[in-house]
Order: structure tokens, then C-alpha cells, then sequence
């Protein structure tokens, strides 16, 4: 009973962490993701499409700074091929320099570049947006509190608001948005996007493919850690029962003795 | 005999033991030493791009590429006749010199004296090409190790010209 | 220590002993005589060992690669986390390191508690023990700002801030703090230095702490003096340090769980929002091992009385082996000081639990009755209980269990039960 006690304060102590905030008005939408559990893995087809839904839609405003180009070709990422990346970088311009007459000067992206962002500051990025700045991409699954969930439930959130709710203009109204008002308009709508393998651009689709788009650029190595994790594990429990036995061979000799 | 068995048993806990645990430690301690050698940002450090259109015969530049600096020096019409008159089998590190320079009039190199890396001097030493000041190496206008320490010919990195303007190192 | 006379058997063993007794260290370690009921619970000081080397060397090569820079900070670690070979296990490993840390650190502080390991001849471990606590927790809040994010940037803030509540000199202080007028650049790089510092003054400090402990040698569950070596003792060498390997395997896949399945669940999601001096969080809280402390700071409605009570709070505790006034060591034996030490542990989990809720209403009232009893357990509770209370039979020796009055056969079964 004591033991038990002992065990659920512990426990306790830990998961008591997630009450941190208890004002979500509204439970998360839960779409299920691959890439969580003990072997979560990222859906390649579904990254590829993200990816696209970023750069045709979320891109005009967000940027991706801490990605580069080449991330799009390794593994446990969309797995573009190298090739791909390499055309698909080069459609970005960026500002390169000072050459060696001093000026800057422009140029495509190569793979080893990092991602394009949309506005050269943030400043920039917060006049262009009414006051708002569009947060950097790169760990906003990380970022929020619930995760792939909230950024899903976001962009499946925008409703009419109720009657007598006032908004401003340039404000929206979303279900899951702490407090209701969101600054970006409404950024999903069926077909806004032609996918190149034929799977039809349903606006949950892209809201799907977008956040898995994004877990990834937010962890990855999440693959590689689920993998290290299982062998870790596995060996830890092996090599445990191993140091066990050990034990009570070494602590027999004691026991006997008394 | 049950005793004895039960000894071996105990032997062989013991020995695997310590042969997994050797494995695991082994396995931790690889990140550990792994994350010393070049990230991915560094490796994916893309090629150089360089404009020599305003060279002169005779005259260098010299440019970085991963860190290095990197000779291009467009040569005069004596200085690749001299390089190319000497008998190469009898240079400490045997090399053609059309086998460094696919282009004669364009020498593209590692500035780096493969003795302990010190950046050598153009246009100084005994055989009119480069001279490194920390230890005395002199090398010919090949690039190649002709007195002192250095082992080998100063090292050709890969290269190619993108077109008559521009080359690209890496 | 009474194994100064060792003489190696190799002449050069000999020769290098005589101008460095590392051998007889050695043989010092491996045959200090420990009592051999200890429980798992004292499994936790080489637990707690094991993590401290593990902050040093995955925090040793963290530093290789982070930029101490209010510009840099943020995206150096995304740096780490993207490009660096294995550098998310590294800085997962580090950053979890931080909270397996003090969950072990916390069971050996309760450990202690229980079985009155604090009290005499103890009370200098226990004291060391203490210093090394507060400087695990200087440590763990300047590590915690280094990432320079959002809860780093206004963690800093909020906690820099309490210095200002001293009186006269407080804003002095914290402007000296800050190396500025508010948290910036100079903080953070300070902050690094000493966040690199720390850990080898508690390297130190543990080193003092295990000779301290060699002196008496090891306190046990039923708190009784043994006589060493004796049957009551067993070497450590290899009997403790396989029982230690065991429990440190067990501890290491929980910390494992963490490290690859959830290893951002301890922290908090604000704090992948870079810095922004403009701009605080709906809801400033520590990490979890310092909610209880925060509890008390906030349930107390005055600035500078709220600084004092969270000092006072961990002040108590270093004097604890002067408040507890009983004879018997071990919580085995005492009846009454067993309950309140559960409710103790009750108080604190609340004062964590309310440490983590916004301070309002209820949770501001229960805040205050649980800081309240804290004290009262530390202040009046123990020096009165001490005296007070109705102990049970404590036996002479662990291998026969006989009491010091007579032997008892119903005591004898209760006591094997408990062990």
C-alpha cells in the first residue's frame, strides 16, 4: 500500500506537468498521426504533399528558417530525391554576396541553402501582416501546447462566429485559437492545391499532409529516434535481466551464509 | 558435478554480462565521439563558384572553399614552359605538370604547404613559384614540392570550368 | 576508515602507494564495509552520481556546439537538434538529464527523511547534501535560460527579479545581476559561464559528500550503529555496486522512455518561441522540480516576505538535524513520525501541484495551508514529536533480530515484515 502510494506520487509528480494550462476552452481535434507511438514513422507521400501545401499556400507568409533545401532529400524526411531537391531549390531566389566588387547580388537557391523566407525581416513580415507576425514554421509543432493536434484543429477551426460576437476586421474567428480571434484568414479550401499523385485535394487532406509536413520540420530525427529508442530499450531490458541474475547468484553467497 | 555446473552457469551470467554491458557502453560512447566530426550543414557545404575574367596572365586570386584557401593563378607562357621542361621523374614527388594543370594556362590549387599547413607565398623561393615561410618549403611554378620539408606536390582540389569565365571548385 | 595500514602486493603498486595512496583509496572503496539490508532506496546515491556525470559530458559537448549569444542562442540549438551528429539524443539526454536529476535527488532527500539518515553523526553529509541541492537548482535555472527561448527569457526575468525584493540594494542587485536593465545578452552569457561552472563545484561537493558519508559509514533501514565489518556488513565491491548497476539499469530505461518517446512532455512549449522581451507567456511556471518553491513564494501576498519564505523553505531543511530531536533514527520505529512524514509528502506534491496553477482563488488558499503546514512540520512538528513520542523496540543488530529489552517474538514478526 505504501509502495503503491510512493509509486502514484511519483507518477503523479510527472503527469501533473500537463495541467500546466487548463483554459483550453475546447478538446483538439484527434486525427490520429503516423508518426506517433512506439514506431511512429512520418507518411513519405504525405511530407511530399505537405511540402507542397507549404510552399503554394503557408510559404507566401511563413517562413521555414532553420530548414534547408537538402533536408528535403534525407532520410526520414519526404526523401525527395537529390536530384528533385536540386530543381526544386533552384526555383527560389535569394540574396547572395558581397561578390568582389562589394555588391549583393542574386541568385538561385542549391540544396545547401536554407529555406526562402518570405519577408526579409520581421519587421517586414509584421507590417506586410496587419500587425501580426506569421511565426516561423520551423518548430511550431513544438511550439504549441497539443502539438500536430492544435495546428490541425486550427486550420479546421474557422467557423461563423456566434451571433453577437464583435470582431474586428482582419480578425477571424476560430473554434480552437485560445480566445477565438485569429489574424490569418481562413488558409485551406478544397482543391486550392492540384497534387501531382492524383490524391484529391480535400481541404482535410491538405490540412493533414500540411502538419505532417510539419512535425517532421519541427523533429527530423524522429525516425531515428523511435528506432534508437526500441533497440535502447530492448537492450536495457535484456542486459537488466542480465545484471538481475547476476545479483542474486553474487547475493546467494550472503543469504547462505546467515 | 551439480556444484560444478552450477559455477560454469554462474561464470557464463557473469561473462555475458560484462560482454553486453561492454557493448552497450560502447554504443553510448559513439554519439559522444561522433558529434565531433563534420554536421550535415558543413558537409553539405556546396561548391565555389569563381569569376576569373579579370585575370591577367601572371597574375592570382585566392578564394575559400570549405575553409581552405584556394590558388588560381592564370600562368605566363614561360612560367608553363618551365614547368613543363623539367624532367618530372626526378622531382621529390613525381607528377606532370599536365596531368595538374588540364588547362596550362590555369593552376588551381589547395593553398595549403602539405608539410603543416601554413598558406605559401606566390611569386617567392628558389623556383619562382610559391614559398612557404614557416618551414622553407620552395615550390615550382607547377605547384610542386621541388626543397625543403613539404612531402608531397601542393594538392589540386576537383574543379571544372562552368564555361571560359567561370570555375567551380568542388 | 580503518584500512590505512594496505600494503599493495606488487613492489611498484608499493612503490606508487607509498607517494600516492591511490591503491589503498581503492581498496578503501571496495571493501568499505555496507550494511546489507539496505533497500533500493539507497540505490539513488549512485544514481544521482551517474547523472551528474552524464550533465557534465553530454553538457561538455553541448557547449562545443551552442553559441552563448542573445542572436545566436535559439538557433544554435536548432542547430544541434538538425544538423550536429547525434545531437538531438545529446541535448535530449541533457535536458531530461536535468529532471531525472532531481526526481532521483528527491527520493535520496526522502530516503534520508525516512530513515533519519540526516541525524547524528550524520549531519555534515547532510548538510553538504543540502549545498549540493541549491546548487543543482542554481544550475538547473541558468541551464534552463541558456536555449533562449520564451520561458528561458521570462523564467530568467521572474527569478532575477526576487533579488530586487531586498531592501535598499535589491534594484542594485539585480541591474548587477542583469549586466544591463533588463535580461539580455550579458545575462546570457554569464549565465553560461556559471551554468558550466556549477557542476564542478557540486563534482567537489559530492566528493566531500561520500567522504563524509565514509566516516560513519552508511545509515540503514532500521537506523541502528552496526558494528564494522561485521556480519551485519557486506564489501561494497561487488555486492552494492551490482544491487547499484541494477537499479540504475531500471532507472535508465524510464530515462530512456523519456529521452526518445517523449522527450519534450517535462518541458514546457513556450519555450520553442524564440525570446522576445516584448511579449510574455499566458503563464510564467518553472520546470516541475521547482513548483513546490514557487507555491510558497506565491501564496505569501508580500514581495519580500515571499522571497524570505522560499529561502526560509530550504533554510529549514539544512537546520533539519537540529529541529528533529528524536533519538531513534529510523521512521521503522516511529509510529507517529511516520504519518506525518507521508502527509509531508502529500503537502509537497500539492505545493507542486498548486506551484503549476494559475495563483488565484482556491488554488491561492490551498497554497496557503500547504506552505503553512510545511513549516509546521519542519518547525514545531519534529522538535516536539521527538520528545514526545512512543517509540517502538529498537533490535541491537540486523542479522539477529533481538531487542535491547527482551525478545519478543510478536516484535521479532512485526519487524521482519517491515524489512
Amino acid at each position: 500500500m505504501k509502495k503503491l502510494l510512493k509509486i502514484s506520487s511519483i507518477l503523479f509528480l510527472f503527469f501533473n506537468t500537463n495541467l500546466y494550462s487548463a483554459e483550453q476552452t475546447k478538446d483538439l481535434l484527434k486525427p490520429g498521426w503516423s508518426f506517433k507511438g512506439f514506431f511512429g514513422k512520418f507518411d513519405r507521400s504525405s511530407l511530399q504533399r505537405g511540402y507542397q501545401v507549404y510552399t503554394e499556400v503557408c510559404a507566401a507568409c511563413h517562413s521555414l528558417t532553420y530548414l534547408s533545401y537538402r533536408n528535403l532529400s534525407e532520410k526520414g524526411g519526404p526523401e525527395f530525391s537529390e536530384e528533385q531537391v536540386k530543381i526544386m531549390a533552384s526555383q527560389f531566389i535569394l540574396l547572395d554576396g558581397p561578390n568582389n566588387d562589394g555588391e549583393m547580388f542574386e541568385r538561385p537557391a542549391r540544396p545547401s541553402d536554407k529555406f526562402v523566407s518570405p519577408y526579409p525581416n520581421k519587421q517586414a513580415a509584421t507590417a506586410a501582416n496587419g500587425g501580426a507576425y506569421p511565426p516561423d514554421m520551423s518548430v511550431l509543432v513544438k511550439a504549441r501546447k497539443g502539438g500536430a493536434d492544435y495546428i490541425y484543429s486550427v486550420l479546421m477551426g474557422y467557423d461563423e462566429a456566434p451571433s453577437g460576437y464583435e470582431l474586428d476586421d482582419g480578425v477571424y474567428y476560430n473554434t480552437y485559437m485560445p480566445g477565438n480571434k485569429i489574424k490569418m484568414s481562413k488558409p485551406l479550401m478544397d482543391d486550392l492545391v492540384e497534387y501531382s499523385d492524383g490524391t484529391s485535394a480535400t481541404e482535410d487532406q491538405m490540412a493533414k499532409d500540411v502538419v505532417t509536413f510539419l512535425a517532421w520540420a519541427a523533429e527530423p530525427h524522429l525516425e531515428a529516434r523511435h528506432k534508437m529508442g526500441f533497440r535502447a530499450i530492448v537492450y536495457l531490458i535484456i542486459i537488466t535481466l542480465l545484471v538481475y541474475f547476476s545479483m542474486k547468484k553474487l547475493w546467494s553467497r550472503i543469504e547462505t551464509e546467515v | 558435478m551439480a556444484e560444478e555446473k552450477k559455477t560454469k552457469r554462474r561464470d557464463f551470467i557473469f561473462t555475458a554480462s560484462y560482454t553486453l554491458g561492454a557493448v552497450g557502453v560502447g554504443a553510448a560512447v559513439w554519439p559522444l565521439i561522433d558529434q565531433m566530426n563534420p554536421d550535415a550543414s558543413v558537409k553539405a557545404l556546396a561548391s565555389t563558384e569563381v569569376d576569373i575574367s579579370s585575370l591577367q596572365p601572371g597574375q592570382s586570386i585566392t578564394v575559400l572553399w570549405r575553409g581552405k584557401p584556394v590558388f588560381i593563378k592564370r600562368r605566363t607562357e614561360e612560367e608553363i614552359l618551365e614547368a613543363r621542361k623539367v624532367d618530372f621523374k626526378e622531382l621529390p614527388d613525381p607528377e606532370k605538370d599536365e596531368d595538374r594543370a588540364k588547362n596550362p594556362e590555369w593552376l588551381v590549387m589547395l593553398g595549403m604547404c602539405t608539410h603543416l599547413g601554413c598558406v605559401p607565398l606566390a611569386d617567392k623561393g628558389e623556383y619562382g613559384g610559391w614559398f612557404c615561410p614557416c618551414h622553407g618549403s620552395h615550390y615550382d611554378t607547377s605547384g610542386r614540392i621541388r626543397k625543403g620539408p613539404a612531402p608531397t606536390n601542393l594538392e589540386i582540389p576537383k574543379y571544372e570550368f562552368v564555361n571560359t569565365n567561370i570555375i567551380k571548385i568542388g | 576508515m580503518n584500512d590505512h595500514n594496505y600494503t599493495p602486493d606488487s613492489k611498484l603498486g608499493k612503490w606508487f602507494n607509498d607517494r600516492l595512496p591511490l591503491l589503498t583509496l581503492s581498496k578503501h572503496l571496495t571493501d568499505y564495509p555496507t550494511p546489507k539490508n539496505l533497500n533500493y532506496w539507497w540505490t539513488f546515491g549512485g544514481i544521482l552520481t551517474f547523472c551528474l556525470i552524464t550533465q557534465i559530458v553530454t553538457g561538455l559537448i553541448l557547449a562545443m556546439h551552442y553559441v552563448a549569444h542573445a542572436d545566436l542562442a535559439f538557433s544554435s540549438v536548432e542547430h544541434i537538434m538538425r544538423n550536429v551528429n547525434y545531437g538531438w539524443l545529446i541535448r535530449y539526454v541533457h535536458a531530461n538529464g536535468a529532471s531525472m536529476f532531481f526526481l532521483a535527488v528527491y527520493i535520496h532527500i526522502f530516503r534520508s527523511l525516512y530513515y533519519g539518515s540526516y541525524k547524528n553523526p550524520r549531519e555534515v553529509i547532510w548538510i553538504i547534501g543540502m549545498i549540493i541541492y541549491i546548487l543543482m537548482m542554481a544550475a538547473a535555472f541558468m541551464g534552463y535560460v541558456l536555449p533562449w527561448g520564451q520561458m528561458s527569457f521570462w523564467g530568467a526575468t521572474v527569478i532575477t527579479n526576487l533579488f530586487s525584493a531586498i531592501p535598499l540594494v535589491g534594484d542594485s542587485i539585480t541591474t548587477w545581476l542583469w549586466g544591463g536593465y533588463a535580461v539580455d545578452n550579458p545575462t546570457l552569457t554569464r549565465f553560461f559561464s556559471l551554468h558550466y561552472l556549477i557542476p564542478f563545484l557540486i563534482l567537489g561537493l559530492v566528493i566531500l559528500h561520500i567522504w563524509a558519508l565514509h566516516v560513519p559509514g552508511n545509515n540503514n533501514p532500521i537506523g541502528i550503529d552496526l558494528k564494522k565489518p561485521s556480519k551485519d556488513t557486506v564489501p561494497f565491491h561487488p555486492y552494492i555496486v551490482i544491487k547499484d548497476l541494477f537499479a540504475l539499469l531500471i532507472f535508465l530505461i524510464i530515462f530512456a522512455f523519456f529521452v526518445f518517446y517523449s522527450p519534450n512532455i517535462l518541458g514546457h512549449a513556450d519555450n520553442y518561441i524564440e525570446a522576445n522581451p516584448m511579449v510574455t507567456p499566458a503563464h510564467i511556471v518553472p520546470e516541475w522540480y521547482l513548483l513546490p518553491f514557487y507555491a510558497i513564494l506565491r501564496s505569501i501576498p508580500d514581495k519580500l516576505l515571499g522571497v524570505i519564505a522560499m529561502f526560509a523553505a530550504i533554510f529549514v531543511l539544512i537546520i533539519l538535524p537540529w529541529l528533529d530531536t528524536s533519538k531513534v533514527r529510523s521512521a521503522v520505529f516511529r509510529p507517529l513520525y511516520k504519518q506525518f512524514y507521508w502527509f509531508l509528502i502529500l503537502d509537497v506534491l500539492v505545493l507542486g501541484y498548486v506551484g503549476a496553477m494559475p495563483a488565484e482563488g482556491t488554488y491561492l488558499l490551498i497554497a496557503r495551508v500547504a506552505t503553512a503546514y510545511y513549516f509546521i512540520h519542519f518547525l514545531i512538528i519534529l522538535p516536539i514529536l521527538g520528545k514526545k513520542e512512543k517509540t517502538l523496540e529498537v533490535p541491537i543488530s540486523i542479522t539477529d533480530p533481538i531487542f535491547a529489552g527482551s525478545s519478543n517474538p510478536a516484535m521479532t514478526k512485526k519487524y521482519q515484515d517491515k524489512i
